[in-house]
């Protein structure tokens, strides 16, 4: 069962990213991040669908994607907590996202050549995607960290907000089919220094990791979250959608 | 700040072997942002393959007033058209 | 989309006979009027009016379907409403940049929808209540929409009947979208029909009045017409909206709420009852049960955005200072 459980982590990770970055519709900065944010949120929820659909497969016991994504409790959820952070500001949004996309990436480019064909068909999708998520984050932060006074005060307040997180992304998911979480790490920092230095951006000093996600110790949002995403399956349980 | 985001034209190129298109155009603080924001707007169902953008206020147009003088006076050169020249039907495609 | 028809714009011109005559003598002959084309000063004005009530009417109508995407049942139909509610921010984008090719700025138009000199489709100043408000906005305030936006396509104006013929490829697949949703809940339990039934009999007549008011009560409708900016009457293509949705309807098993409502052989067309106008007026001018909440929300989302924009623009100039300085 390692390989469903690796399968549900990362499909937990990409759906409530994909669900947190969804709650910007209609209210970005400008129209054209409105339509940038709803992109990033399309593609992390439709990888979140073939990873739910194959984690399913994988388990055997005839539950379906929405089945895995709207009828699991907050217990039950193994995304790390970094993705289950609110929105918070702009910064604070893209600064998450950031994280997420340059652990991703290069993840997914390792899962290129995994052995397990479903794995590396996801993958030949998924690191586009994610290419694209890190560029235009990486973007953002350069701009917010090197804007104005406010904006570069706020991309600043954002990384020492998320700082307790990041580390969590190295964790978990222990299986063959996958590459090694831990072994993404020296290409994440590489990419985040590259950022940091463009934005003029501190590393703050180093605060006690959170991490109990792997394991479904949340936060309180991630609650509420789910009581807002699974409302109407729960309202009327059975019914088709 | 009083400054507005400035006006972006996009042009599209549909596929490879075709002229980029005028699509239409959006507002970015620079280039970097205004080829995301085209790649994000314009590009949403595979309509491209690639992408410019160029400042809506660098663009100099004709003066549709003096539309006549610009193109009108082409229209009687009718010596430009293959269809001026008769050559008999025996000499074959040319 | 969801424009319907002009509320208030002032169309009167002062240009001389002659040039009149010209312009005129153009629309006729289906000549497109471009930019930089000279053109009567209430042509333009009419145009960003309309124009603008018409992105206005996308952007704001975002956030009815909006509030339900956190919440949409199944991860299909989340993707499905996601890249609905996106379309319909590109729709608004693509149109305001049709505006600003009349000399109005993207800015200017925002102003004046917060401040409340612009307006939108009144039909998203109603509440999204139920999932099945999902299903019936995309039926029916789709619908409605599509009659008036295949008719834009050939507006006399260059830059808005291409964003039309833009906005209508794309939104082919939204009514569809709903359509489907209703379905669904039609052929599920009774909960799920009920939900159904209860979102058509709110938004049934909203969606009727969004082709606006009766032709003859249509103050600037003649001029539109006449300069095709607009080529079909609101009476005419509110009947073909009525035309095509009753089969839909009965199709699903719903009771459209009409008491009035029956076809007529002679016609071939359906007649339908007295639409309240005192509530169209009363939702236009502000006082439907969302109109302050819409607008708040929109003012929310530029000005907590204001530091963002403010930023990409100082590191713009930053960087080209730096470039000028090596």
């Amino acid at each position: 069962m390692a390989l469903y459980r690796a399968l549900i982590e990362l499909a937990d990770d990409h759906l409530v990213l994909g669900h947190r970055l969804s709650e910007w519709c209609g209210h970005a900065p400008m129209l054209e991040e409105d339509l940038a944010l709803s992109n990033f949120a399309l593609d992390l929820i439709g990888t979140a669908r073939s990873l739910y659909a194959y984690a399913a497969e994988v388990e055997g016991k005839g539950r379906s994607e929405d089945d895995l994504a709207y009828l699991r409790n907050e217990r039950e959820y193994l995304n790390c907590l970094l993705v289950e952070r609110p929105n918070g500001d702009f910064a604070h949004t893209m600064l998450r996202e950031f994280y997420f996309a340059a652990f991703m990436e290069p993840f997914w480019q390792a899962a290129l050549s995994s052995a397990d064909p479903v794995i590396a068909g996801i993958a030949g999708k998924a690191v586009k995607e994610m290419a694209y998520h890190l560029r235009h984050a990486g973007e953002w932060i350069v701009r917010l960290g090197d804007g104005t006074e406010e904006s570069a005060a706020r991309m600043q307040a954002a990384v020492v907000d998320l700082h307790p997180y990041w580390e969590e992304l190295f964790s978990g998911g222990d299986c063959d089919a996958l590459p090694d979480r831990a072994a993404i790490q020296p290409a994440w920092e590489a990419s985040v220094k590259v950022v940091f230095a463009e934005a003029n951006l501190d590393w703050p000093e180093p605060v006690y990791g959170q991490n109990g996600g792997r394991d479904g110790m949340h936060s309180e949002v991630l609650g509420r979250m789910l009581s807002d995403m699974q409302y109407l399956q729960r309202a009327l349980p059975g019914a088709t959608w | 700040m009083g400054d507005v985001t400035p006006l972006w034209e996009v042009f599209i190129r549909p596929r490879n072997g075709l002229a980029h298109k005028h699509v239409g155009s959006l507002h970015a603080a620079d280039e970097a942002l205004a080829l995301s924001a085209a790649r994000d707007v314009y590009t949403r169902r595979e309509e491209g393959t690639s992408i410019w953008v160029v400042r809506s206020e660098a663009i100099a147009a004709s003066d549709p007033a003096r539309a006549g003088e610009n193109f009108d006076p082409a229209e009687d050169k009718i010596y430009r058209h293959p269809t001026f020249y008769k050559i008999p039907d025996d000499v074959g495609h040319m | 989309m969801y424009s319907q028809g002009l509320i208030g714009a002032d169309s009167r011109t002062e240009e001389t006979d002659e040039f009149l005559a010209a312009f005129q003598a153009r629309i006729d002959a289906e000549e497109k009027i471009e930019p930089t084309d000279a053109m009567p000063e209430g042509y333009r004005r009419t145009l960003i009016r309309q124009i603008g009530q018409h992105a206005h009417s996308e952007i704001v109508g975002m956030l009815p379907e909006g509030n339900w995407i956190t919440r949409a049942p199944s991860l299909k139909r989340k993707l499905a409403l996601l890249a609905k509610v996106q379309d319909e921010g590109g729709h608004g984008l693509y149109l305001y940049s049709a505006a600003e090719t009349l000399g109005v700025t993207r800015e200017q138009m925002t102003e004046e929808l917060h401040s409340g000199k612009a307006k939108y489709s009144s039909i998203f100043n109603y509440p999204a209540l139920s999932w099945a408000d999902m299903g019936a906005i995309g039926w029916l305030v789709d619908g409605a929409a599509i009659m008036n936006q295949v008719a834009l396509c050939r507006c006399s104006y260059g830059p808005y009947a291409r964003a039309m013929i833009r906005v209508c490829a794309e939104e082919s697949f939204h009514q569809r979208q709903g359509y489907e949703i209703m379905l669904t809940l039609c052929s599920g339990t009774k909960e799920q029909k009920e939900m159904a039934q209860d979102a058509l009999n709110r938004f049934w007549w909203p969606a009727l009045m969004m082709f606006g008011p009766h032709d003859g009560d249509s103050a600037h409708s003649e001029q539109s017409m006449k300069w095709k900016i607009k080529r079909f009457s609101n009476d005419a293509l509110r009947e073909k909206f009525i035309n095509a949705t009753v089969p839909q309807a009965e199709f699903l098993g719903l009771t459209v709420p009409d008491p009035d409502l029956k076809w007529n052989e002679e016609k071939g067309s359906y007649e339908h009852g007295d639409i309240d106008w005192d509530e169209f007026w009363r939702v236009v001018k502000g006082d439907g049960v969302m109109n302050r909440e819409r607008v708040q929300m929109r003012k929310d989302a530029w000005e907590n955005g204001a530091w963002v924009r403010e930023a990409a623009l100082a590191h713009a100039q930053k960087r080209t200072a730096k470039v000028a300085a090596e």
